[in-house]
């Protein structure tokens, strides 16, 4: 079976629209979801602009009362599902987890094709229900309202319940992936963190992905068919449809979140030259978030009415949540204690997302608590925290992964001092928008309203200004990345020095990935001098 | 294997695994995983059930009387045996026995039809009785909530139905592949995946009848 290995990268091989169309390369398959992940970007932070330039005044500015709750629908489910859930694992788990593992692709490459296929098309129907009338119910399509609202709910949920096969298959693929693709040597200890983080989160797609398929299914017969499930006219409960939904999209926001960890473990060994601190409390750590992140989605109903003995444990439960994160964070910081600190862009982006995952998470905490839920629930407190953690944390991390492995997947270096520019543009502005929320809110300004009380106007006025600031960073980000595509150095095949398997193959890589099956015989981060 | 080989068309291990044998431990592997989500798809309804049940356990009670008891019950024998129909498609693959590998994907086809015959029958005596889903619903009886049974009856036995229409698709691709010789001792992988699945839909249908047929 010995045959010539193609030294070409795997951009050369093959070239026209078939070649990216039909392909059956992960790393193909990546790119095309990295370009998908960042028009959702793209479309959901127009709609974020529009919503803060709204705010600045506390009367109307330009947006009807039905168009600001259009607005900030989209802006939501378009984060959501077309952005942040496939963000890190759809493109840097696929382009990177057979590099990684020393694998050619892969378990099921077909499957792979199939479930991005079916990314597009779901996003399809989410887009084509904008010109269908936008969905105005906010994007966690609550009954009764959803039941009754004349958007077209059934067309952006029919497009949400199709994206979430696309994140099932793909969580099927890894699963596998992981379990048979490890090459002699590639024990489960000696895999790179990144790719325990993309397990965990592969668990969460295939358990808890089908859950939010059938709710949204039964909002769509309900809505067709007014069967009564959710609709209290009929008999039906529409705060089961708030159980349902949370039991898939609790354990959503670590499907957003795990593999953002993983892309932290990755950038703060390379970046310190030294050995990940507890190894194995980050592996087992992901697992367990995963695990519990399963039993804690009663805390977004503290307000509904549920009975006061489970709103206490899913309290306690949601407390629980913070060991397993506050091991990740004390790990990384140990691991960067007497490193030498090699502070590259990608390393920005990782401080930045301890500070501001941080504030996050004790936020969370705040929230989970249940007397203080009472008066914060459904507050610009609430905004702000999942900001803090979706954006401060996922986004950072992103970003962190776009400048971490951009050399390898496109073989390309970028302007290193107009990046870190833009790390800083995009922290400060993140923080002016984000960080005023969190006292309005704590001063009673309810979220989901344009029209407001003038005692919040100065809060809204800075957000919107900050907002402001953090699109002159992307825009700069943007401009930074097109320049390199275009006339950019050409990367070496390792340009930080990191030990992982995939930066010891080509800048791009070949199509097979490596010209002979690597053997592994060290754990992953075992950099020289660095203690084990 | 010079009989084998000019009987059947030699598989080709994909590009990406060391052997045959790891391919199919992954293929299985895969579809053990996959299942799991079929579970998951399935028990949100499971839970509706369970809830509406728990809130109008009275309604329950009368609604299950407009169901046939005999019907559902002859609809799991017919399930039970094409699953039998199905292991044993799947055995006599790995001794290579095309012609019987045919027949018993053949009937376990012709057991997944009848069931959807009787099923048809069900609904459109259900259709008939005004017991339609939701909006059409124009059933008598004497609790105010009893389109919610149906609603919930038609949710799931819609839904399991889909999946036996599925599985009779994979089954007849199976036929094709079968017949021109493309399973054999050494490469079954499709029979045994498309048995897995078919095993899970008469799993289901296993908990269906009791929850909806025998509620009193």
């Amino acid at each position: 079976m010995e045959h010539e290995v193609d030294k070409r990268s795997f951009y050369e091989v093959k070239k026209g629209f078939m070649s990216w169309a039909i392909t059956l390369d992960h790393k193909r398959i990546g790119i095309m979801y990295l370009v998908s992940v960042l028009i959702g970007f793209g479309l959901g932070g127009l709609f974020a602009l529009a919503l803060r330039l709204e705010l600045i005044t506390p009367d109307k500015l330009f947006m009807a009362d039905k168009m600001y709750n259009q607005s900030f629908t989209l802006h939501g489910a378009i984060m959501v599902f077309l952005f942040i859930i496939p963000s890190i694992p759809a493109s840097f788990g696929n382009f990177m987890l057979p590099l990684m593992l020393g694998a050619k692709d892969v378990a099921f490459p077909r499957l792979n094709l199939a479930s991005f296929h079916i990314f597009l098309l779901g996003a399809a129907f989410l887009v084509l229900s904008i010109f269908l009338g936008a969905v105005d119910t906010g994007w966690t399509f609550y009954a009764p309202y959803s039941l009754h609202t004349d958007t077209s709910v059934v067309c952006a949920v029919f497009g949400a319940f199709i994206m979430g096969f696309s994140s099932i298959l793909t969580g099927v693929n890894f699963i596998a992936t992981i379990h048979s693709l490890r090459p002699p040597g590639m024990t489960w200890f000696r895999m790179p963190l990144f790719v325990w983080a993309l397990y965990s989160t592969s668990i969460l797609q295939v358990l808890a992905t089908p859950v939010l398929g059938i709710t949204l299914l039964l909002l769509m017969v309900e809505r067709v068919m007014n069967i009564g499930i959710f609709d209290p006219s009929l008999g039906g409960d529409p705060v089961l449809f708030e159980h349902f939904f949370w039991f898939y999209s609790h354990p959503a926001v670590y499907i957003m979140i795990l593999p953002a960890m993983g892309v932290m473990s990755e950038l703060v060994t390379t970046f310190c030259r030294r050995n990940i601190f507890g190894y194995k409390y980050i592996a087992y750590s992901s697992i367990a978030i995963a695990v519990i992140s399963f039993l804690v989605w009663g805390h977004h109903l503290f307000v509904s009415g549920q009975s006061d003995f489970a709103s206490m444990l899913f309290s306690l439960l949601t407390f629980l949540v913070a060991i397993p994160s506050a091991i990740k964070i004390f790990n990384w910081i140990a691991t960067m204690y007497k490193g030498s600190i090699d502070a590259k862009s990608p390393f920005l982006y990782f401080v930045a997302f301890i500070l501001l995952f941080c504030i996050g998470g004790f936020t969370g905490i705040v929230l989970g608590s249940l007397s203080l839920d009472v008066n914060l629930h459904d507050t610009y407190f609430v905004v702000a925290h999942f900001h803090y953690t979706m954006m401060g944390g996922v986004l950072m991390a992103f970003l962190g992964a776009v400048h971490y492995w951009w050399p390898k997947m496109i073989g390309k270096m970028y302007n290193e001092l107009l990046a870190k520019i833009a790390c800083f543009l995009i922290v400060i502005g993140f923080n002016v928008v984000f960080f005023p929320q969190f006292l309005m809110g704590a001063k009673g300004m309810p979220r989901r309203y344009h029209v407001y009380d003038p005692e919040f106007h100065v809060y809204h006025v800075i957000s919107t200004v900050g907002s402001w600031i953090l699109a002159v960073g992307f825009i700069m980000v943007l401009y930074y990345l097109i320049q390199s595509l275009r006339n950019g150095e050409k990367a070496p095949d390792n340009p930080w020095g990191s030990l992982t398997l995939e930066w010891k193959t080509t800048s791009p890589p070949i199509l097979e990935n490596f010209e002979s099956t690597p053997s592994v015989t060290c754990g992953p981060y075992e950099y020289k001098g660095s203690p084990s | 294997m010079s009989e084998l080989d000019s009987k059947f068309i030699k598989h080709e291990v994909a590009h990406h695994f060391e052997s045959a044998e790891q391919e199919f431990d992954t293929a299985k592997l895969g579809m053990w995983t996959f299942l799991g989500q079929e579970l998951l798809f399935f028990s949100a309804l499971f839970v509706a059930y369970a809830v509406f049940r728990f809130l109008y356990p009275a309604m329950f009670l009368e609604a299950h009387r407009h169901l046939s008891v005999n019907m559902g019950f002859l609809n799991t024998i017919v399930l039970l045996i094409s699953s039998f129909t199905m292991a044993m498609a799947i055995r006599s693959a790995q001794v290579s026995n095309k012609k019987h590998t045919f027949i018993y994907l053949l009937v376990t086809l012709v057991c997944a039809g009848m069931f959807m015959v009787v099923k048809y029958m069900e609904y459109m005596e259900k259709f008939h009785h005004g017991l339609l889903p939701g909006r059409w619903f124009t059933g008598e009886g004497t609790s105010e909530v009893l389109h919610i049974f149906f609603g919930l009856y038609f949710c799931l036995t819609g839904l399991h139905g889909i999946h036996v229409l599925i599985g009779m698709g994979l089954i007849i691709w199976l036929l094709i592949r079968t017949q021109k010789g493309e399973f054999y001792s050494e490469y079954y992988t499709p029979v045994e995946m498309v048995g897995l699945y078919w095993h899970l839909v008469d799993l289901v249908w296993i908990f269906l009848f009791p929850l909806l047929y025998l509620v009193g």
